[in-house]
């Protein structure tokens, strides 16, 4: 940070320690073996972790989840087809009828968390995983990686897909609904997402901050 | 599992960055100044702010969101001129009616079961941090993990709608209308999910920290 507060400091005991997220009980960090957990004893939330290559596994599977996150929003979800009538509905489509009927609220609603969260999530990634692979620091990218947390809880691709599969399955009985590529990509790109979330430890990002304190 | 240290980290005057969990001791700051992260910049706190009031107001609005989003439609099935409300219930009832059990049963967990379960939920870990509570609070704390993973999925319908309004546009023979009940549902989906985050489920082991001052 540029303007390090000088009432706080991490005081290097404090380096040493972490608090529990859940209970606030402290403890002292110790080396992991690849792949293992440390959880807190007394509410057994996770304390930290350590993954093999999490920046590399993390940017790769990101780079993956962008390309399907651009399938999943170009091609048509659902093919609508009554009595020689033919509609397709994509992502952006289901946002646009809502805003044209009035309900611009719910409108936006949908198109955060269905669109804009997951796809500001992954590009925030790419943003501080990409040049710290090839040993840069981006600019401001603690602010940026604080964002990805943040972002978090309102991404709901997985939600909506379910939401998408109601529709399906309420109006296939009374016309011909075919479903499209974007309703491939999008179950792929869940698979992938949650893998992104899996490969990545926070704790390896935040440690390459510590130099510029 | 790795035995504690027998200390909170608040009672080291250590405070956790909720952004980058990096631990750092609290001074006295002069009056309307800020602790910020060293590494990362956040607001320092102990505790999170005005967690409680916060999480009290947006559990009671919820509530009363609660209302209008089961009451009112939240589409409008317009066919031949004659139009068809839905609520949330009845959407359930309807796909009972068209055999689709298991869809119904989702529908109705996703979009009745998980909210109320939830406003409980919220408020039971709210009177009970209130009440100062010594029972049983790792239970509590994975009640209150559930109650923050969970919420995400009643936006179920609210997607639902989004889709079946861009798809059934077939003029006068049919078309679906999006209702103001989906915009009150998917406010108590936000609200909650807003409360949830407010809550610091550390209030609930402060309790246990002061025994002799009850
Ligand atoms: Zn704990
Ligand atoms: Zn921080
Ligand atoms: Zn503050």
């Amino acid at each position: 940070m540029n303007d390090p507060n000088p009432a706080t400091f991490s005081a290097s005991a404090a380096d040493a320690l972490v608090a529990c997220h859940d209970c606030d009980l402290l403890y002292r960090k110790r080396p992991l073996r690849e792949g293992e957990k440390a959880r807190c004893a007394r509410c057994g939330a996770l304390l930290y972790t350590r993954k093999p290559n999490s920046i590399e596994r993390t940017l790769t599977l990101a780079l993956a989840a962008l390309i399907l996150f651009a399938l999943a929003n170009i091609y048509p979800l659902l093919d609508f087809q009554f009595q020689g009538r033919a509609q397709q509905s994509s992502v952006l489509s289901g946002v646009r009828e809502l805003y044209a009927q009035g309900m611009w609220t719910l409108a936006m609603v949908v198109f955060v968390a269905s669109i804009l969260a997951p796809l500001l999530k992954l590009l925030a990634l790419l943003y501080v995983l990409l040049p710290l692979h090839f040993g840069r620091r981006p600019w401001r990218m603690a602010q940026v990686f604080r964002w990805i947390e943040t972002l978090h809880p309102w991404a709901m691709t997985e939600v909506y897909l379910l939401g998408v599969l109601v529709a399906f399955v309420k109006l296939s009985d009374i016309a011909t609904i075919v479903p499209g590529v974007a309703l491939y990509s999008f179950a792929a790109l869940i698979v992938v997402m949650a893998a992104t979330d899996a490969a990545l430890e926070p704790e390896a990002i935040w440690e390459r901050l510590e130099p510029c304190r | 599992m790795n035995p504690g240290l027998p200390i909170t980290a608040a009672r080291a005057a250590l405070a956790r960055c909720h952004a980058c969990h990096l631990l750092s001791r609290m001074k006295p700051l002069p009056p309307g100044s800020h602790a910020h992260c060293p590494r990362c910049g956040a607001a320092l706190h102990l505790r999170k702010p005005d967690s409680l009031a916060r999480a009290w107001a947006l559990t009671l609005a919820a509530y009363i969101l609660y209302i209008p989003a089961n009451t009112l439609p939240i589409m409008t099935v317009v066919s031949m001129g004659h139009g068809e409300p839905d609520t949330i219930l009845s959407g359930v009832r309807v796909l009972i009616a068209g055999g689709l059990w298991p869809l119904a049963l989702l529908v109705f967990f996703a979009s009745v079961v998980v909210p109320v379960l939830k406003l409980f939920a919220l408020t039971y870990l709210l009177v009970s941090v209130w009440r100062k509570s010594r029972w049983r609070p790792r239970d509590r704390t994975v009640l209150y993990r559930i109650t923050e993973a969970v919420g995400r999925w009643s936006m179920i319908d609210v997607f639902m709608i989004s889709i079946l309004v861009a798809l059934v546009k077939l003029g006068a023979i049919a078309t679906i209308e999006p209702g103001a009940g989906a915009l009150a549902f998917a406010s108590v989906v936000i609200v909650t999910m807003f409360a949830a985050m407010s809550f610091d489920p550390r209030l609930i082991w402060d309790a246990l920290e002061n025994p002799d001052e009850r």
